[in-house]
């Protein structure tokens, strides 16, 4: 039992000296993980006083003793039914937070792109590890981010060279178990040099009932006219926890689309970082939550334009059931230089309920004069004046607002490039809709 | 041929308190094409609206009687279901929803409500086609969502589509005709006119002599502040164009 005086960072700083002395990996990884609990001993935990976490509560996720596991585990969770089943890329399955060999499918690459993980390619390209880990990413960003650094072990390693380009998405599955451990940390590297491609899919899912502790950074690194369409799917059970930044370091023309799905957890707090770096970078970021019971969905996007004629264009949708909650908050930088940044925001959510709230604000910090920055945000319920041109047309009213929310969600979905992941998620999301909708 | 298809009594309605419909008496029989004018704020929508079964409208006193139903006491979608069909004024954009997906919906719930099974995507493309090639109706169209980024005149072009699909035995057409270039204004009022059955009847508002000389009404009514103050023949139109609403709403002062 943790007694009243206990300062909830103890049990993790007690579990780190155990989880140093064993860890495996370079001196320089040992330091790395060094500074993260450093940071993490100044940082603690984050509080609602901290103007990055003021709507979002995590006491509830002190209130377990979640502990960084270091070991795999044995379990092998079925994991047939997780998959976006029609892609034939290379998929890596995390159970636990470490990879399990029995589950994963390694494709063909191109020459010297290299899709594997973070403990194994530590070992086989080392030096590549070093140049980019814990390179974009701030470890002092938040407790929980220093705590992901300071617990580093393994993750998706993916690197194409210049020039590469691999088709197929690859599938990057997490997927919790009720076994012997109750966290997992995750730390995943993209990297992308220039003019390669390729399409990463994050999808975080529960095989157990329990509650979990899921803590993951991304770091996607995109060079000179590079694309990366990065594609998170969030959809643990609801007694677990979820935090996790990405973090995109841009460089001078390249393309970059995150789209962050959020349907699981009882909490989850999502940041995505864009640095833009160069001039020319195109970015897009979608997102659509729908969460019903007493979810908490966070997320904080900021769009840094450091560079001129950047475009960042980000869409969110929420839909809100029960007694649910929504967070967004999106901040968009314009700095001195970044002449003629086109930078659009826009955020909408729907409360099918009373009980259900949005906090969403946007943060507009301009510097520069030759500008096109837009944002909105709104909340509210369905269009009236759409449910009755609906109805107008012999359609039901039940119906009618089915269709819009349908619809409302489908927007975002419809931006997906992959066409089975779309469609898996049509379905997915339909029928959670309609748990909502039927509440 | 003179079946009642709608009798309107001495109807009033208002919205937040205020009254804007103010005792209207009109009777459409099938076969009939009635227009509608009358000065801005008139309540010319308001009764589009009200006939339809818009939330926010009271009806205060009258009654509206349908097809041998009580209209008022009908949802807005029954109404529907029973053949009336309003074209807006302003068509709501519906992004996400995809026009054809939309209109299929409907078309299969009056299906549905007529004992009729639903017809599948394919069969319904059918129906489509034929009513798209009326309306010279673009195909693009089709595969976007209902009225999302579509110009005024597309827009009002694809309610009459919609009205051209589900075949309705009354409709309202709000300001058609306004947004509408000559030649799409000809294609509109040709399809209008080809859906014109012995058993059906439509209710023209507009502000266009214009439009009646494409749609040649058998009645012309004036509404003015809630009230029709004057009925006519075609020829009323015309005398509107000429003259302006001041003789008759001076008029009605006068006698009044
Ligand atoms: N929600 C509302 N609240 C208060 N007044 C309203 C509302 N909606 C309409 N009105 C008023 O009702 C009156 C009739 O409006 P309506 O739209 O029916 O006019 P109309 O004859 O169709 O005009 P137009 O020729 O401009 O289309 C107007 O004075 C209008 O301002
Ligand atoms: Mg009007």
């Amino acid at each position: 039992m943790t007694t009243e005086t206990q300062n909830p960072i103890e049990p993790c700083l007690a579990a780190h000296e155990k989880f140093a002395d064993t860890a495996d990996g370079p001196g320089w990884l040992s330091d790395l993980r060094r500074t993260g609990i450093t940071h993490f001993t100044e940082l603690g935990f984050p509080t609602l006083k901290q103007e990055e976490w003021i709507f979002t509560n995590v006491r509830p996720i002190q209130e377990h003793s979640f502990l960084p596991a270091t070991k795999p585990t044995s379990s092998i969770p079925a994991v047939d039914d997780l998959f976006f089943s029609e892609l034939s890329g290379s998929r890596l399955v995390f159970v636990d937070g470490h990879l399990s060999h029995a589950l994963s499918k390694f494709a063909d690459v191109p020459e010297g792109a290299i899709v594997t993980n973070l403990a194994s390619a530590l070992e086989t390209h080392p030096e590549l590890v070093e140049k980019h880990l814990a390179r974009y990413a701030k470890t002092d960003e938040s407790g929980y981010s220093a705590l992901n650094t300071a617990f580093i072990q393994d993750g998706a390693f993916i690197y194409l060279p210049k020039g590469k380009v691999i088709d197929e998405p690859i599938q990057l599955l997490y997927v919790s178990t009720d076994g012997d451990s109750n966290t997992a940390t995750l730390r995943n590297l993209v990297v992308a040099e220039p003019t390669s491609s390729c399409k990463v899919i994050e999808s975080y899912q529960s095989a157990g009932e329990h509650a979990f502790f899921t803590n993951a950074v991304t770091e996607i690194r995109v060079d000179e006219s590079a694309n990366v369409e990065h594609c998170k799917f969030q959809d643990q059970n609801e007694e677990s926890f979820h935090i996790a930044t990405i973090q995109a370091q841009l460089a001078k023309a390249c393309n970059f689309t995150s789209h962050s799905i959020s349907t699981g957890s009882r909490i989850a707090r999502n940041n995505i970082n864009l640095v833009m770096n160069g001039e020319g970078i195109e970015c897009t970021l979608n997102g659509l939550y729908i969460v019903g019971g007493k979810q908490v969905v966070d997320h904080h996007t900021l769009a840094d334009h450091a560079m001129p004629h950047c475009n960042s264009h980000e869409h969110y949708h929420g839909v809100l059931g029960d007694r649910s909650r929504g967070v967004f908050n999106g901040k968009i930088f314009v700095r001195e230089d970044a002449q003629k940044t086109d930078a659009k925001q826009s955020s909408r959510a729907i409360v099918l309920t009373d009980g259900a709230t949005v906090n969403a604000k946007p943060q507009l910090e301009i510097f520069a004069d030759d500008v096109k920055c837009t944002h909105g945000a709104t909340v509210g319920q369905l269009n009236s004046e759409a449910v009755f041109y609906c109805r107008s047309r012999g359609i039901d009213e039940a119906s009618a607002r089915r269709l819009l929310t349908h619809a409302f969600a489908g927007e975002i979905i419809e931006r997906i490039s992959i066409e089975p992941v779309r469609e898996r998620l049509e379905e997915l999301l339909w029928d959670r809709l309609e748990e909502l909708i039927e509440q | 041929m003179s079946n009642k298809l709608i009798e309107i009594k001495d109807l009033s309605a208002s919205i937040d308190g205020k009254q804007i419909l103010k005792g209207i008496n009109l009777t459409v029989n099938e076969g009939e094409v009635h227009a509608i004018m009358g000065p801005n704020g008139s309540g010319k929508s308001t009764l589009g609206y009200v006939l339809s079964g818009r939330d926010g409208y009271d009806v205060d006193g009258g009654s509206v009687s349908y097809a041998g139903n009580d209209l008022i006491d009908m949802a807005p979608e029954e109404r529907a279901r029973e053949g009336l069909f309003l074209a807006f004024q302003y068509p709501v954009e519906i992004p996400g929803v995809n026009n054809t997906y939309f209109l299929r919906a409907a078309f299969n719930e009056l299906r549905k409500h007529r004992g009729e099974e639903e017809m599948d995507a394919v069969d319904f493309l059918g129906v489509v086609k034929e009513k798209m090639k009326l309306l010279e109706l673009p195909d693009g169209m089709m595969k976007r969502s209902v009225n999302e980024g579509f110009s005024g005149g597309e827009k009002k072009r694809n309610e009459i589509f919609q009205m051209a699909v589900l075949d309705p035995k009354l409709s309202v057409l709000d300001e058609t005709d306004s947004g509408l270039d000559i030649d799409a204004l000809k294609i509109v009022a040709n399809g209008v006119n080809a859906l014109r059955k012995p058993d059906n009847a439509s209710i023209v508002i507009t502000h266009y002599q214009r439009l009646l000389d494409y749609i040649v009404p058998d009645f012309v009514h004036v509404l003015s502040d809630g009230r029709i103050i004057k009925s006519g023949g075609k020829e009323l139109a015309l005398e509107l164009e000429e003259k302006g609403y001041d003789w008759i709403t001076n008029g009605e002062a006068v006698a009044a």
